[in-house]
């Protein structure tokens, strides 16, 4: 079977910043892959270069076995039509309400009559647990939780094969972190989509996850499924999910 | 010390041509994203009433103080050798052919340049270009077609709608202070006026248009991170924005009257 995502010894710097040296990785299709890595280690550098934000220097990158690494045009569309990304802090266009931010994409598809707007809007916001009454709001006047939500219905709103998390939890109180985490765990099994998070959050790692990579000093150090995580032997893995000062990974204060 | 001069030198003239062509490139992607279709109306209409519609009171100011304070300057240094009778054409052409489009230029972009560059800036920091990006669209084509689009047509009208004002701010303070004649003054206004003037001045409105729109969209495309990097791009915007209009009036002028 192919994998759904297939990175091969991708590499990036920026000036002399050495950001990826190398990353191997893939995921199959159903799978939620969550790499983990410390701040700075080149985690977002390494999803922005999947979904084509950031060009990299060399590698490849295969996404159902079709090479996407420096695709333009059609092949870049097919394949951004295929993705969801939700952003760090939510990214949400501020200069629109709601319900706009949430049928953004569709809308540039097809002509919608504004009753199909508003349902398919109000469908995607009740899937991540919000109710209708948000949709004339603008994104100013949420918190925090209900932007990211907002943010998580805009990313699932053309039912992607594939989504990517950018730190999903990364300032949300302990409970809302884990409402989103149910969240993804909730719309990853609905639309049967692959996913890729990127985080910190070992709580957080550690439930959504089906699979684990650990990306340290540019390259995938670890990789292998979530039951394997705590009995690994590897000293840098063991470090990171239990916070450890002492160990090999350097802590520069 | 004369090598690493040199090297300063370089790497600065480096830089700098790095950056008009990456400029280049980005104003080409803006005017095909003008002409290709789809069209994204709502948004260009927005633009238009930001741009043009709302800057109308600052032109129109700007205009009437400029034709005002022109009629009393001249008057006070043409009495001198009593060549009052040319106040009118003194007025009329200095403000078709430079103050009216060259001070709506810079009004404009100290008003539209700074909120554009802002904007985009604020949209580049807090991942929003990006998140275009994720949802097919093109950055480029939704954020800065529009408003390159709405500047260039835009500023030619302001200019118009700023040149009558301005002549009418000449023609007050010379009728009402200065005790001018009104109908000579209307005739010596339009007497030695001709086509020219006025279209050299709204050509140079078009180009000041589309400076200010793709030079502050530029800006904030490229801004750096955070609050500060937000910051330069907006004082960028209208800095360079202001000089290049200057710049770019001055080679208009010769290209138009230069013999």
């Amino acid at each position: 079977m192919t994998p759904k995502i297939k990175v091969q010894n991708l590499k990036k710097s920026f000036g002399t910043h050495h950001v990826l040296r190398g990353v191997d990785v893939e995921v199959d299709a159903g799978k939620s892959l969550v790499i983990l890595g410390g701040s700075g280690s080149g985690k977002s550098v390494l999803i922005k270069t999947i979904i084509g934000l950031v060009r990299p220097d060399s590698g490849e990158i295969l996404v159902d076995g079709i090479d996407t690494t420096y695709a333009k045009g059609k092949t870049r569309n097919e394949l951004l039509a295929k993705c969801g990304f939700l952003f760090q802090a939510g990214a949400l266009f501020d200069s629109l309400t709601v319900q706009e931010n949430i049928i953004f994409y569709a809308e540039n598809l097809k002509k919608l009559s504004n009753a199909e707007k508003s349902d398919l809007a109000e469908a995607k916001l009740n899937s991540v647990g919000l109710s209708g009454s948000v949709l004339n709001m603008f994104p100013s006047e949420l918190s925090g939780g209900m932007q990211k939500r907002v943010s998580l219905a805009r990313a699932i709103c053309a039912d992607p094969e594939i989504i990517f998390f950018d730190e999903p939890t990364t300032g949300l109180d302990p409970i809302m972190a884990n409402v989103i985490n149910d969240l993804i765990i909730k719309v990853r099994d609905e639309l049967g989509a692959t996913t890729v998070t990127i985080t910190h959050d070992m709580h957080s790692a550690l439930t959504i996850a089906t699979e684990v990579a650990m990306l340290y000093e540019g390259k995938i150090l670890w990789h292998g499924p979530k039951k394997d995580v705590i009995k690994s032997k590897n000293e840098y893995l063991h470090q990171f999910i239990n916070g450890l000062v002492d160990g090999p990974i350097s802590v520069n204060v | 010390m004369i090598i690493s001069f040199a090297q300063l030198i370089g790497a600065k003239i480096l830089r700098l041509s790095n950056e008009v062509g990456r400029f280049s490139v980005f104003v080409l992607q803006s005017i095909i994203g003008i002409i290709i279709p789809p069209y994204e109306f709502k948004i260009i209409t927005h633009q238009f009433l930001n741009i043009g519609f709302y800057s109308l009171p600052v032109v129109g100011m700007t205009a009437i103080f400029s034709g005002a304070v022109l009629a009393l300057q001249s008057y006070s240094g043409f009495s001198r050798f009593s060549a009052e009778s040319s106040i009118a054409t003194v007025v009329v052409l200095s403000i078709t052919r430079e103050l009216g489009p060259v001070l709506a230029g810079l009004m404009v972009a100290g008003r539209v340049g700074a909120s554009i560059a802002a904007e985009i800036g604020t949209m580049r920091v807090t991942e929003q270009i990006d998140a275009l990006y994720t949802l097919s669209t093109d950055p480029i084509k939704y954020l800065v077609s529009p408003r390159v689009l709405a500047a260039a047509v835009t500023l030619p009208c302001l200019v118009l709608v700023g040149d009558i004002i301005g002549v009418m701010g000449g023609y007050i303070v010379s009728v009402r202070k200065l005790d001018f004649n009104s109908a000579n003054y209307i005739i010596n206004t339009f007497k030695y006026l001709e086509d020219v003037d006025v279209v050299s001045g709204l050509v140079k409105a078009f180009i000041f248009g589309i400076i200010i729109s793709t030079v502050s969209c530029y800006s904030g495309y490229n801004s750096d991170k955070g609050a500060k990097g937000v910051g330069s791009a907006t004082t960028r915007a209208v800095v360079n924005s202001s000089i290049l209009i200057l710049l770019s009036n001055y080679i208009i002028t010769e290209l138009f009257f230069s013999k």
